[in-house]
């Protein structure tokens, strides 16, 4: 009893600002803007542009999930193997979470800019000018830099959770460190890999901030174009449907992450 | 058992969560004004509440559009909002907004001169809901250490040599303003082929846009990072001022004239505080420190004879003579149809 009246509050609010949200959101996107039943804004997804808008979501957020991954791995090895000055390190990665998402992606805006920071410095002692500002490779960068600290952690969380005792065994029996890593390290990380890999890619792909501000509004991500149904076009309906289409791969996702992390280790941070 | 204690629960959370919003302890109530950004010198605000003891909520927006869904949507009842011209018609046709009680606002009937008004009728017939507040024109400016040849014409926003330095506005009707415009047509129009028209060369232009913005144009322009941007006159002033490599040009193709006009909601809550807020701000001294401040042209005469700055209060750019351009327009409210097929287009430029 004593149980349940403590979840009271939360479950409160899953109700009231996740359930009853979602429930909308559905209502919406099966119905026009008459109310009647349509699947028309599901169906929408195959237009060119929402089609290719979808597309090229799909294609950055996996390209800067993949880069996150392939960045934070070697390092989350270091700083779980690493005795002396550990939180330091992890509080480095976490101190920059902790200033304002929009105030981090527009610091990137002065810092990429034709007249910004690097080209400033780059043309001191001169070398050619950086122009990725406004194009896709600007948006993975800034995926990359906002994202990578929530795969870091659930890495780092896996591996420090390795016993020692393994690895040593792994050596005592004859194998390398390459041969330890493959056959030991990573299988057991795993879980960490998968909640990784979710907790970047699932932002990422639904992102619009980082693709107005970092992309000038040239190039159209799949969040954009519901940003835009909901705040300018004020076509609901079709937002939601969008958004509706949106889910099933984040639904996809989480089912892929739940087959591998079982026991739910690599999200507890 | 367990369920009756959580249904409590939950009431008494819910009630005592609201119950924080209704009442505030300011004697003469409050108004909730829903403005653009960047578009008043706050300091007024103060001298407003300090003056009558009405409690302002400031709000802001960045374009008409995203305004529109806030207040049909109803989650914040607004008193006051301030749209454009077209968006004004739209409200209206949409039963919104109130009708004013002109006897209220004295310092409006006043002070505001009468070819504002006049102008107002496009949109707003009879001058029933609105109070001119801002004005001006779009126009190209540019900035003359990167653009030798003079500027005459939207043509330019098409010019290979300034690929990658040419600033475009994002908001839908500012942008197929320029293509519009380009092609000969109204800025007005709803045929399908004279928008499609403008949609190609949009997106034949895409390829030389930098990016595609709002109120960045001004500070991009001001740090040299682009040669050529779309502007609203009211931010020329400003931008000159800060770089004066800076040039503001109306292109003889003809563009947009815009009012921005204070409208009071149908049902807002605080009419009368709305109404006294909106005659404060039509005080010549209240507009004149809106106007140095913003730098937007104010269509109150009496503020602008109070302009000490001979070069400012003649100002070709705040102040245009309108009779020497032609196709100057006004945008008007296209209907729900022409609306929406004009945002699929806007669509396909964006994602192409």
């Amino acid at each position: 009893m004593n149980k349940k009246l403590l979840s009271a509050p939360y479950l409160l609010w899953a109700a009231a600002f996740i359930i009853i949200p979602l429930l909308m959101v559905l209502y919406y996107g099966f119905t026009d803007k008459t109310g009647a039943f349509t699947l028309e804004n599901i169906a929408a997804i195959a237009t060119a542009e929402h089609g290719k808008a979808l597309w090229l979501s799909l294609l950055l957020s996996l390209t800067s999930t993949l880069i996150c991954l392939l960045l934070a791995y070697p390092l989350a090895m270091i700083l779980a193997k690493s005795n002396k000055g550990k939180s330091f390190l992890v509080l480095l990665f976490v101190l920059p979470m902790w200033m304002n998402f929009l105030l981090r992606t527009l610091a990137w805006l002065t810092l990429l800019e034709k007249t910004g920071v690097i080209n400033n410095i780059l043309k001191l002692i001169g070398l050619p000018a950086l122009n990725i500002i406004n194009t896709p490779a600007a948006i993975i960068l800034g995926m990359v830099y906002n994202f990578l600290p929530f795969m870091i952690l659930p890495l780092y969380n896996a591996l420090t959770k390795i016993d020692s005792n393994v690895i040593n065994g792994a050596r005592d029996l004859g194998a390398d460190g390459f041969q330890t890593f493959l056959k030991i390290i990573f299988p057991l990380s795993i879980p960490g890999v998968i909640s990784g890999i979710t907790m970047v890619f699932v932002p990422a792909l639904t992102t619009f901030v980082i693709s107005t501000i970092l992309g000038g509004n040239k190039i159209l991500l799949i969040g954009n174009v519901i940003e835009m149904e909901f705040t300018t076009t004020g076509n609901w309906n079709l937002g939601s449907g969008l958004s509706i289409v949106l889910m099933i791969f984040i639904v996809l996702n989480m089912v892929l992450s739940a087959i591998f992390d079982k026991e739910g280790e690599g999200t507890a941070l | 058992m367990k369920k009756w204690i959580s249904l409590v629960l939950c009431i008494t959370l819910f009630t005592t969560l609201f119950a924080g919003c209704g009442s505030t302890d300011t004697p003469n109530g409050e108004v909730y004004v829903f403005n653009w950004g960047e578009y008043i010198d706050e300091e007024t605000i103060k001298m407003f509440e300090k003056e009558t003891g009405i409690d302002v909520i400031y709000e802001e927006f960045q374009t008409n559009e995203e305004m529109y869904p806030k207040v049909e949507a109803g989650a914040t009842t607004y008193d006051i909002v301030c749209p454009s011209d077209y968006m004004i018609a739209k409200m209206v046709d949409n039963n919104m907004l109130a009708e004013l009680n002109w006897d209220n606002l004295p310092n409006a009937k006043q002070h505001i001169g009468a070819q504002y008004y006049e102008k107002s009728e496009e949109f707003d017939p009879g001058n029933k809901y609105s109070v001119p507040y801002c004005w001006g024109t779009v126009g190209i400016l540019y900035n003359t250490s990167m653009v030798k040849e003079p500027v005459t014409s939207w043509s330019i926003l098409w010019d290979e040599d300034y690929k990658d330095n040419i600033l475009m506005q994002s908001s839908v009707r500012d942008l197929f303003m320029v293509g519009l415009k380009l092609n000969g047509y109204s800025m007005n129009s709803t045929d399908k082929e004279e928008l499609d028209a403008a949609k190609q060369s949009l997106i034949e232009q895409k390829p030389l846009v930098q990016a595609y913005v709002i109120d960045q144009v001004r500070d991009k322009m001001i740090g040299g990072e682009a040669a050529l941007g779309v502007i609203y006159s009211g931010e020329a002033i400003y931008t000159q001022r800060e770089n004066p490599d800076l040039e503001y040009v109306v292109p003889e193709e003809g563009s947009n004239v815009w009012i921005d006009s204070w409208c009071i909601l149908k049902d807002a809550p605080n009419k009368e505080n709305a109404e006294k807020f909106i005659d404060f701000m039509c005080r010549p001294e209240i507009a004149l420190m809106n106007f140095e401040y913003i730098t937007y042209s104010t269509p109150n005469d009496s503020a602008r004879e109070l302009i000490e700055d001979e070069d400012i209060r003649n100002s070709k750019i705040a102040f245009p003579d309108l009779s020497e351009y032609n196709d100057m327009e006004t945008f008007s409210y296209l209907g729900d149809e022409a609306d929406e097929y004009l945002n699929n287009l806007y669509k396909e430029v964006m994602s192409n």
